[in-house]
């Protein structure tokens, strides 16, 4: 078993939600460890062993010059490196500063900002290193992991879902609540890959898997202008956890001018 | 009413009070029963065992892009318009399992998932979904080639079909000839008057199932009611799709600038696809354990919209939203017709209420036939 890959799994400016995904493997876990060297997972455990490692897995955004200076490092020892989650893949909730100022933000928050070192704008992993696979979503899907773990490990490109969150509402046989209720709902432009977990529930999809490649943005923000029920909701369902993924942030814009 | 006398093609009155008998029946020799049932402001289809779990009073309003359910004051069970399910998803499921590889040594065992297919009694087919089933059977059902899932569940299939006497606004089935009045091919057909269901047998296991049951001679009066029903309904439609130049115009405008306009609006989600009762494309899909010890094949439905759909070795063939719903709309009403014989389309309207943007390709199909620009 020597010759197991390694596995190490990074924590940036995040929730910690997306490691606590891997934790949450209960059913497949013991496997997991038995088929892959977990090298550094500190949420899961203080036997923490230095690089190099085979897979790196790196949650949360660059927000600051110290985080930038580990993501190169990390990026250095890894064979292959997947950014997990929307704020490695996109910035997440704390991208909202990037269209703000971020020193007002903290001198509202922090009694002593001046304590705080920080960058301007919280960053994709992707905008300081090259990076191999991005998982997107808020958190990550579990199955979508454990797909990857297992395609790396059979030299076989995973299978993950390029299409609209819409379809997997009408797999499941979920009901559009935008067009069965006028919910506002993100699922026609965002990528599947949840399972369609929001509309299951009633809720509208807020993109947290980020947009489709080629989402027409355009579109979708006519219609759902059309039947906001407050003034810039549209706007408002777009700037969320995905705010910062491009085709989200420039939808914003146009809504804004 | 004398059990003899039963005969098919002929038409019955069944009091409304005896229809859980009906259903008990179908229960009795084997049929899961499944019909529309009220869910979170909407309509599914969904296994029921009595006549209260149909929306009694609902009626459902449709236009392009929005489904509302409303309760009205009346009592009748069946004037609501289907809504985004349709009965594809039980003779076609949207995820199927096709086979699993289990390691054994050096190689590998196959097991075949379970034969058994289960025996469905579709309570409340429309015409045009009569002819939506009619026309997947001539996809998975070939000569050449046979799904053994779809035709087991087909063989299996009790069709107790209703004609629609309050089509909804975006119904154009008049313009495909599937309805209102619903076409051969079910067990038994049902009309629903005041206090009666007016039920006309189709197949000997119709007649079979009805036996027994305190069936009245349908009297002229009833027929005549059905029949004024029935016309009133076909007047109601007003949608219409002129098909008298399909497939051709679909065939000879592929360069057509109206696709580059219908493409600003279509959000390329795949909805269409998903709702329409005879779209049948599907993607197969391998998972593994994480030990390598198993390998599971599933069949999924899958959507030309998707950016995946045709992407093959060295790049997609149709990169843009444009050749998308291109190529959708020229199969669906183009070359279906020489694929299969007849139209992808049997006027159900799905595909233009549960299309987000209220893309109407009733309203669409007729700018082909306008000059390019």
């Amino acid at each position: 078993m020597t010759t197991r890959p390694t596995l190490a799994v990074h924590k940036f400016s995040s929730c910690d939600g997306c490691q606590l995904q891997i934790l949450n493997m209960e059913d497949e876990i013991l496997d997991l460890a038995e088929v892959i060297d977990i090298a550094y997972f500190l949420e899961a455990t203080r036997d923490a062993r230095p690089g190099p490692y085979t897979i790196s897995m790196v949650e949360g955004s660059v927000t600051t010059e110290h985080e930038v200076e580990r993501i190169k490092k990390i990026r250095q020892e890894s064979t292959i490196l997947i950014s997990i989650g929307t704020c490695a893949t996109a910035g997440g909730i704390q991208a909202l500063r990037n269209v703000a100022d971020a020193d007002e933000y903290a001198n509202i928050v922090y009694p002593n900002p001046e304590y705080l070192s920080y960058l301007k704008e919280a960053s994709p992993i992707s905008e300081y290193v090259d990076v191999d696979m991005e998982l997107w979503g808020c958190p990550v899907n579990k199955k979508q992991l454990l797909e990857v773990i297992v395609a790396l490990l059979q030299n076989r490109r995973p299978v993950l879902p390029q299409s609209s969150v819409c379809m997997e509402c009408k797999q499941a046989g979920t009901i559009c609540v935008l067009v069965s209720e006028g919910v506002p709902c993100l699922g026609p432009v965002t990528q599947a890959g949840c399972g369609a977990i929001c509309p299951a529930n009633g809720r509208g999809c807020f993109g947290c898997f980020g947009p489709q490649d080629g989402a027409n943005t355009d579109s979708l923000s006519d219609i759902l202008t059309d039947i906001e029920r407050y003034p810039g909701e549209t706007k408002r369902l777009y700037s969320n956890i995905s705010n910062f993924a491009p085709a989200f942030y420039e939808a914003t814009r146009k809504l804004t001018d | 009413m004398s059990q003899e006398k039963l005969e098919i093609g002929s038409t019955y009155a069944l009091p409304k009070a005896e229809f859980d008998n009906l259903l008990a029946r179908l229960k009795e020799k084997g049929f899961e029963t499944l019909g529309a049932k009220v869910d979170h402001e909407t309509l599914v289809y969904e296994p029921i065992s009595a006549l209260a779990d149909l929306p009694q009073g609902y009626i459902s309003e449709q236009k392009a892009g929005e489904f509302r359910l409303k309760k009205t004051h009346h009592k009748r069970y069946f004037d609501y318009i289907p809504g985004a399910h349709s009965w594809k998803q039980f003779l076609f499921p949207s995820r199927q399992e096709l086979f699993t590889l289990h390691k054994n040594g050096d190689g590998w065992n196959t097991e075949l998932p379970d034969v058994e297919q289960p025996k469905y009694a579709f309570i409340g087919v429309r015409g045009c979904e009569l002819s939506a089933i009619q026309i997947q059977d001539g996809i998975f059902m070939r000569e050449d080639f046979t799904d053994p899932t779809y035709a087991k569940r087909r063989q299996n299939l009790f069709i107790l079909a209703v004609n629609c006497l309050h089509p909804a606004e975006t119904c154009f089935c008049t313009s495909l000839k599937t309805g209102p009045k619903v076409s051969p091919g079910f067990d038994i057909s049902l009309t629903e008057l005041e206090d009666v269901f007016l039920l006309e047998i189709g197949s000997e296991i119709g007649r079979l199932v009805l036996q027994g049951l305190p069936l009245e001679a349908s009297s002229a009066f009833l027929l005549q009611a059905a029949q004024k029903g029935l016309e009133r309904a076909e007047k109601k439609i007003q949608r219409e799709l002129d098909t008298s130049d399909l497939p051709d115009l679909m065939t000879k405008n592929l360069d057509h600038n109206h696709w580059q306009e219908i493409a600003e609006r279509c959000l390329s989600c795949g909805n269409c696809t998903q709702v329409c009762p005879t779209c049948f494309c599907w993607d197969t899909v391998d998972t593994s354990d994480l030990l390598g010890k198993e390998t599971k094949r599933e069949r999924v439905w899958d959507s030309c919209f998707n950016p995946s759909y045709s992407y093959y070795a060295g790049g997609n063939t149709r990169p843009t939203i444009s050749t998308r719903y291109r190529q959708w709309l020229t199969h669906k009403l183009g070359t279906w017709k020489e694929q299969y014989g007849t139209l992808g389309c049997v006027g159900c309207g799905r595909c233009i209420v549960w299309c987000p943007a209220g893309i109407d390709l009733t309203e669409e199909i007729p700018l082909f036939r306008e000059e390019k620009s």
